[in-house]
């Protein structure tokens, strides 16, 4: 038997979707069939199907989901392009060992840029266990400046006051202190100490003066 | 052959050093037994509670090198109880109360507690070797019994262990008359180290040509290190963080430049990405690779760096070197055998690579047998492409982060495309799967993969006849190991004898109830049929329709098991 595998299958992925299951290539002996309601329906039989898997264990992000999410028919499985929105860990999965994934924690380093200021720098966000020892931290860093914090409480030095924000993995800035801290950390991708005047009431959207996303 | 002294075949014997081989030659007829027992040095126990030490000690009189391993490969994520077992103890113990004249022992996935290493400092007096891998229930006070009494150590080489740091103390017991060192690996402790013990104790030791340091080792002590110690041929970077503009950085780069033998370079687990041009010397004597701890290195700084490395045969790198790196690795380092590509972001996020990064490596790189890849998305054209682009592929595992995803253009099952893995490659072992996958795979699984011995299946397949065609086909498998996906009794027992040719078959999540298990049993004694129920113990012994959370089950000489904690039973 020689199966015809390669080109014949590049060529057919561009036929529409009645097409597709006549040109469909198989290694299978003659006579062996797959239903197309195997392929594209959803649960078959008992098999746990891996978003139901999440739900199992999602626990107190429940009331991050969305009512959709845990609402999806079981044929969204194959559709699902993303993982849930909340971000729920099955056990085991991904199949990383806790080492390795504890290696990657304790790296969380972020870019703080500071409106006015000519450099940026680093924090190890993974160093802090709370809001308030960031900003301290901050402060030192960038000691000619003062950051408001979450609390609205400010302390002046020379006048110039600043507001956290951070870019989280969504692409949006947000306001420091609005999540528990651990999430903070998960989610952040950097930070941006901003000119009171521009933060004025609204969470910014779109940054001005940042600097190129690499690294 | 049979008029040849027992020598001559001994000698002989000395030249196959393989286990495989030696088994194979224990196999031939009575006397190649005996002789090639009583004269096997290295042993090799794929699970520590398949045979009793005694009877390793017994058949093989001549020990000096054993490697043990312990849990089950599910255990690294997380889905084996914690204390399920894998202790190492007893065989120490056993080794010393029969004055077996131990030199080497390797580990891997066992617990090893302090007890455990004084005992094994103080019992062999040649032990050279100790090597353990993602092992834990040990101390730093136990390395320091290793580093106190074992005057002839030559590797100490710890691999992704938990270990409880005591703080540095411990590389101080190495004597000042020790200078026996070869290779040394505490990369994977978390504490602080005596720098000044560290440099003393490399100033010394001409030997060493391994040396994996910790993130508590900082750039200086590199640079003083690497003065010392031009010979080394695999280096383990701890923190790498300074000014590129000092004297010391000049240091380095004038200490790096004379490491010519350096061909294995891993860890910069703190690193100021500017400073690595310091390593570029070296980069074009490199054949292996490893960045995967190292999530500072990113985008350009990743690329710059790999278009040194033109002989990289082993490449360990996180998946933030995108697709686009991927392509640089696959124009710059031809000879490349092993790539692993890890998730930067190991919680269910995105990954960085596609299928793309793939096709692009296998086009590239013709040579590549051993791949890990983590990955968002993955195609079926792609599978195919790489299958016909490297047919020698030896170890193949895909990870996409979403397990059931499909085909990311056609939204089809990941079938074909792991059909065509397995049917061009003719030569793979290891595979394991992720993707929207039915029956189907596995009948290619079973019609194809002649010399697959491990299989790892994760939320796949439809029904029992998936499992089957894997059972039935895959005559050399040796692990079989299965969670989240559709397999019942009916697999389970459609060919029980099969299971005594295969070391273990992990099932978890899956539909085998606790009465086909029981029936397994029944009808092989020398299966160890383990379940683990984290539920209710007391209503589920009687109930046989009951599903079983986890099943492990291995072939044993043994008999049960004495130190299986509660919530494992042992039908």
């Amino acid at each position: 038997m020689s199966p015809e595998i390669g080109t014949h299958q590049l060529e057919s992925d561009t036929a529409g979707d009645m097409n597709f299951k006549e040109t469909e290539l198989t290694l299978a002996l003659p006579g062996e069939s797959r239903t197309l309601k195997e392929m594209n329906g959803g649960k078959i039989g008992t098999k746990r199907g891996f978003l139901e898997t999440v739900d199992l264990n999602l626990g107190s992000l429940r009331a991050d989901c969305s009512d959709k999410d845990r609402n999806e028919s079981e044929n969204d499985v194959l559709t699902a392009a993303k993982p849930p929105a909340a971000k729920a860990q099955v056990v085991g999965w991904p199949p990383v060992r806790d080492y390795r994934k504890n290696a990657m924690k304790s790296c969380k380093y972020v870019k703080v840029a500071v409106d006015g200021a000519p450099y940026l720098r680093k924090v190890n966000l993974e160093m802090y266990n709370s809001y308030e020892q960031l900003l301290s931290a901050l402060e030192d860093m960038f000691s000619c400046f003062t950051i408001r914090n979450y609390l609205n409480e400010r302390k002046m030095v020379n006048g110039v006051e600043n507001v956290p924000t951070y870019e989280d993995k969504d692409g949006d800035w947000m306001m420091l202190g609005d999540v528990p801290w651990k999430m903070f950390v998960e989610s952040c991708k950097r930070l941006r100490l901003m000119k009171s005047s521009e933060a004025n009431g609204l969470a910014p959207r779109t940054p001005s003066k940042c600097s190129s996303t690499s690294g | 052959m049979n008029y040849f002294p027992d020598e001559v075949l001994e000698h002989v014997f000395d030249f196959v050093t393989s286990s495989r081989d030696r088994n194979a030659l224990s196999q031939v007829c009575k006397s190649w037994y005996r002789i090639e027992s009583s004269s096997r040095q290295k042993v090799f126990i794929g699970n520590c509670y398949a045979i009793s030490p005694e009877r390793v000690i017994e058949r093989f009189p001549a020990l000096k090198s054993i490697a043990l391993k312990g849990k089950p490969h599910f255990a690294d994520f997380n889905l084996v109880p914690h204390e399920w077992g894998g202790f190492v103890y007893p065989w120490i113990e056993a080794f010393a109360r029969n004055r077996v004249g131990l030199e080497e022992l390797r580990l891997k996935r066992m617990v090893v507690s302090d007890d455990s290493l004084e005992l094994l400092s103080r019992s062999f007096a040649n032990f050279k070797s100790l090597v353990l891998v993602s092992c834990e229930g040990f101390t730093t006070d136990g390395l320091a019994a290793i580093a106190a009494n074992c005057r002839c150590l030559r590797e100490l080489d710890l691999q992704e262990n938990e270990v409880e740091d005591h703080r540095g103390h411990w590389l101080s017991c190495f004597h000042d008359s020790h200078t026996s060192l070869v290779s040394l690996n505490f990369a994977c402790l978390k504490g602080d180290i005596n720098l000044g013990v560290l440099e003393r104790l490399v100033a010394r030791s001409p030997n060493l040509r391994s040396l994996r340091l910790n993130r508590a080792v900082p750039f200086d002590t590199l640079q003083k290190i690497l003065m010392q110690s031009p010979n080394l041929v695999d280096l383990g970077v701890g923190s790498y963080v300074h000014d590129p503009d000092s004297e010391t950085y000049d240091k380095l780069v004038t200490a790096i430049e004379k490491c010519k033998s350096v061909r294995s370079l891993s860890g910069f687990l703190d690193v100021a990405p500017h400073c690595l041009p310091a390593f570029h010397s070296i980069c074009p004597n490199l054949t292996s690779l490893n960045l995967s701890y190292a999530p500072g290195i990113q985008g350009g700084e990743l690329t710059k760096l790999i278009r040194h490395c033109r002989k990289l045969q082993r490449l360990w790198i996180l998946d933030c070197i995108g697709d686009k790196g991927l392509e640089v690795v696959a124009s710059t380092c031809k000879d490349l055998q092993e790539l692993r590509v890890f998730p930067s972001d190991p919680y269910i996020g995105h990954a960085a690579v596609t299928e793309e990064g793939l096709v692009a490596i296998s086009s590239g790189c013709p040579k590549l047998h051993s791949i890990l890849y983590f990955c968002q998305q993955m195609t079926n054209a792609a599978l195919i492409t790489v299958a016909k682009n490297c047919p020698n592929f030896i170890r193949f595992r895909l990870c996409i982060l979403d397990p059931t995803k499909p085909d990311a253009v056609t939204q089809q099952p990941l079938d074909e495309g792991f059909g065509a893995i397995v049917h061009s490659c003719r030569g793979l072992r290891r595979l394991s799967l992720t993707g929207l996958l039915t029956d189907q795979v596995f009948l290619y699984i079973g019609m194809y993969a002649e010399q697959l011995e491990m299989l790892s299946i994760a939320f796949a397949g439809d029904s029992d006849k998936g499992m089957q065609y894997v059972l039935n086909g895959c005559k050399r498998l040796r692990k079989l190991e299965i969670r989240d996906s559709p397999f019942g009794n009916g697999a389970l027992l459609m060919d029980v004898g099969k299971y005594e040719a295969m070391r273990s078959l992990w099932m978890s999540s899956c539909e085998v109830t606790l009465g086909g298990c029981k029936t397994l049993a029944k009808k092989m004694p020398r299966l160890n049929v383990e379940i683990m129920n984290e539920n209710e113990q007391t209503d589920f012994i009687f109930d046989d329709a009951q599903k079983v959370d986890k099943m492990y089950l291995y072939r044993t000489l043994a008999g049960q098991r004495k130190d299986a904690p509660d919530f494992v039973w042992t039908l």
